[in-house]
């Protein structure tokens, strides 16, 4: 898996609340074997057509949105199923981080186990960049920290913090793999012994 | 020092090593149940790097999310009915678990079905139990004491390769149900009523405790229900503590303890119920008296009403008129009335024998309206068994029914039971995402009563008042 730790790209901005795993990869793209090309799945029945054509104002299908990685959307991102092919889709189709103010937790979890920092902000720092679609941003995985440089105060609400600098969230295990590029099975592995100990305890 | 909760005292129990500010607990599990959809590319990362399935003992395969509802009696015939990429993964499954050990419930099982029916049906799953599967439907397990909940596919190879899973700690939430439930009223209603007050991310982050008189009022099957749906309000797990009505309906199956070691099982169960005092991080009360049937009328289950309500006013927020323009209703108006193309009774949530009976007892002597398709989809081949021996089937079939082999079938369309764009089905499934049943397709859930009732009528109806 690829490090993590700095970047920097433009927003691209899907404002619906509680947009589930069936939007992001539809159930029918599934039967699937592999984690493979996902990409072209993701947001399907919202990027294509009934003939397969790409939706011209679909957010994603703008040319401004050309190489974004950081995509916002709104409260409550990923619930639903537990599939893995949404954050694949996410993946693949280029994005490294999703800001919103909340995630369903398998999501989450399925995100951080694949190179995709889910980004929790309060809600006015959520409603500035739902209204700033394109704004770049700099994720800093290393200090935990979202940075918006291409804020002008005079845009900013009264009840955004002056700082440019948003802490978030994120559990330092996950961080530390993310930061590494390498998978939690490694470590899992690694406490074989306690594991066994442990079933032979209950046996 | 505060008394323990039901998941407090299944969680301890699982602890091999402790989490730390730096590292999540490492959590064993005693079930992982698993199926053709979310397994191949886990069972792929096991052959990469030469690992093998660490307890195969406490693996059990089943084949459900896109199986054919029309019979196949093997992999054989299955390229006459399965669409190619479909038959090639469920014959993935069954090449994996043969290669790797894991019992499989596949064509030709009596055993076969939707693996949260299936679990609870074989006695695999118990009181006290850590319980997971690729699958967030998982939630389902709770209704029996066990810690149970879903995972994506890196957690499945995680588990398959060392019966363990890294999780943090998650926070308790309990919902106190108590009061008699008003007759016509199902526990598909009251999770429905559930999670329009606590919303779909009301339960983030928590497992929920369902408590109280109605709960402890309910069969298996219904607690089922209740808890199939935690996930719909975002709930990591749901779960019941475990009473008398739990042991009367796990006696005597097929891997529950026998003898000596079933008194043991059920000394051990006994303890788990939450102490007196325990503490939830959050608590909730329903009052069981004042629910009434409910449908959804939106895009996502906590968009739900009373069937006797209406259409509620726009609240300004753009997702709640995407919603209504989707589903091609207008605020303010009734939905009783609302006119349904396809009626849908199946998945995880209600295709079990009460909920076929309760539909059979709708539709008996009648006829379904002339313009409507009805999917009846039993949980399991042992529950279409069991309806075809109390001749269940002949009733669906007279009423104009379509009566199917056991799957997920509609619930999420993968096996090509779809509903057309455009079309509005009434479903007894647990989500109603746009295009969840097909592309386009429109989706209201409810109890197997009002989908029952509303096969019947050609609209949306309310069971209580047809004759």
């Amino acid at each position: 898996m690829e490090k993590i730790t700095r970047f920097r790209s433009r927003t691209v901005v899907l404002p619906q609340s509680d947009i589930d795993t069936d939007q992001i990869l539809p159930a029918r793209f599934l039967t699937t074997t592999t984690r493979a090309g996902m990409g072209d799945a993701l947001f399907a029945d919202w990027r294509y057509d009934e003939h397969g054509r790409l939706i011209g104002d679909f957010p994603l299908n703008r040319p401004e949105a050309e190489g974004c990685q950081v995509l916002v959307a709104g409260n409550n991102f990923g619930c639903g199923s537990s599939r893995e092919h949404a954050p694949w889709g996410l993946v693949d189709y280029g994005f490294k981080a999703v800001i919103s103010t909340a995630f369903a937790d398998i999501f989450r979890n399925n995100s951080l186990k694949n190179g995709l920092i889910p980004i929790i902000v309060d809600q006015p720092t959520h409603q500035w960049l739902l209204d700033h679609p394109g704004v770049e941003v700099e994720v800093d995985l290393e200090q935990r920290q979202l940075r918006l440089p291409g804020r002008s105060p005079e845009s900013l609400p009264e009840s955004l913090p002056e700082t440019e600098m948003i802490e978030f969230p994120i559990d330092n295990f996950s961080r530390y793999c993310l930061m590494e590029g390498i998978d939690q099975l490694g470590y899992l592995l690694k406490h074989s012994d306690a594991i066994s100990r442990f079933e032979q305890h209950r046996a | 020092m505060a008394g323990k909760s039901l998941f407090r005292k299944v969680w301890d129990n699982h602890i091999v090593v402790p989490e730390t500010a730096d590292t999540p607990a490492v959590l064993f599990i005693d079930l992982h149940l698993i199926h053709e959809v979310t397994t191949p590319q886990a069972f792929a990362l096991l052959k990469e790097r030469g690992l093998t399935v660490r307890r195969p003992d406490l693996t059990l395969a089943t084949m459900d999310h896109s199986t054919p509802t029309v019979p196949v009696a093997s992999l054989s015939d299955l390229d006459l009915v399965a669409e190619p990429a479909a038959a090639a993964q469920i014959r993935q499954l069954a090449s994996n678990c043969r290669e790797f050990g894991v019992e499989l419930h596949g064509f030709g099982s009596d055993e076969r079905g939707i693996v949260h029916v299936i679990g609870p049906e074989l006695g695999a799953t118990q009181p006290g139990k850590t319980v997971v599967c690729g699958d967030s439907h998982t939630s389902t397990h709770g209704a029996f004491g066990a810690l149970s909940f879903g995972i994506g596919t890196t957690e499945v190879g995680h588990v398959l390769a060392t019966q363990c899973l890294l999780q943090r700690r998650p926070k308790t939430l309990a919902i106190n149900v108590n009061g008699t439930l008003p007759t016509g009223v199902s526990a598909k209603d009251i999770i429905l009523a559930i999670i329009g007050r606590i919303g779909v991310d009301g339960g983030v982050g928590h497992v929920i405790e369902y408590r109280g008189d109605t709960i402890g009022s309910l069969d298996m099957e219904q607690r089922m229900t209740i808890c199939n749906m935690s996930i719909e309000a975002g709930a990591r797990a749901g779960m019941i503590a475990p009473d008398d009505t739990t042991y009367d309906y796990l006696a005597g199956r097929a891997a529950v303890p026998k003898g000596a070691a079933w008194q043991e099982a059920l000394a051990r169960w006994q303890t788990l119920p939450s102490d007196p005092d325990a503490v939830f991080d959050k608590e909730c009360s329903i009052d069981a008296a004042t629910l009434q049937p409910m449908v959804t009328f939106g895009t996502n289950p906590g968009m739900v009403i009373p069937v006797t309500g209406e259409i509620p006013a726009n609240t300004g927020d753009g997702s709640f008129r995407r919603a209504l323009d989707y589903m091609g209703l207008e605020s303010g108006r009734p939905i009783l009335g609302t006119p349904v193309d396809v009626v849908f009774v199946g998945s995880c949530t209600n295709s079990r024998m009460g909920d076929l009976r309760q539909t059979a007892a709708i539709l008996e002597g009648k006829k379904i309206a002339e313009n409507v398709r009805m999917l009846i989809v039993p949980g399991s081949q042992s529950i279409k068994a069991q309806a075809e021996s109390e001749g269940l089937h002949e009733i669906f079939q007279a009423a104009g029914a379509q009566w199917r082999e056991s799957g997920c079938s509609m619930c999420l369309g993968m096996n090509g039971d779809t509903v057309a764009s455009g079309q509005l089905c009434i479903s007894t499934s647990n989500r109603n995402f746009e295009g969840r049943q097909g592309i386009g397709a429109r989706t209201i859930l409810a109890s197997p009563q009002t989908a029952a009732a509303s096969a019947l009528c050609g609209h949306v109806a309310d069971h209580r008042t047809i004759g």
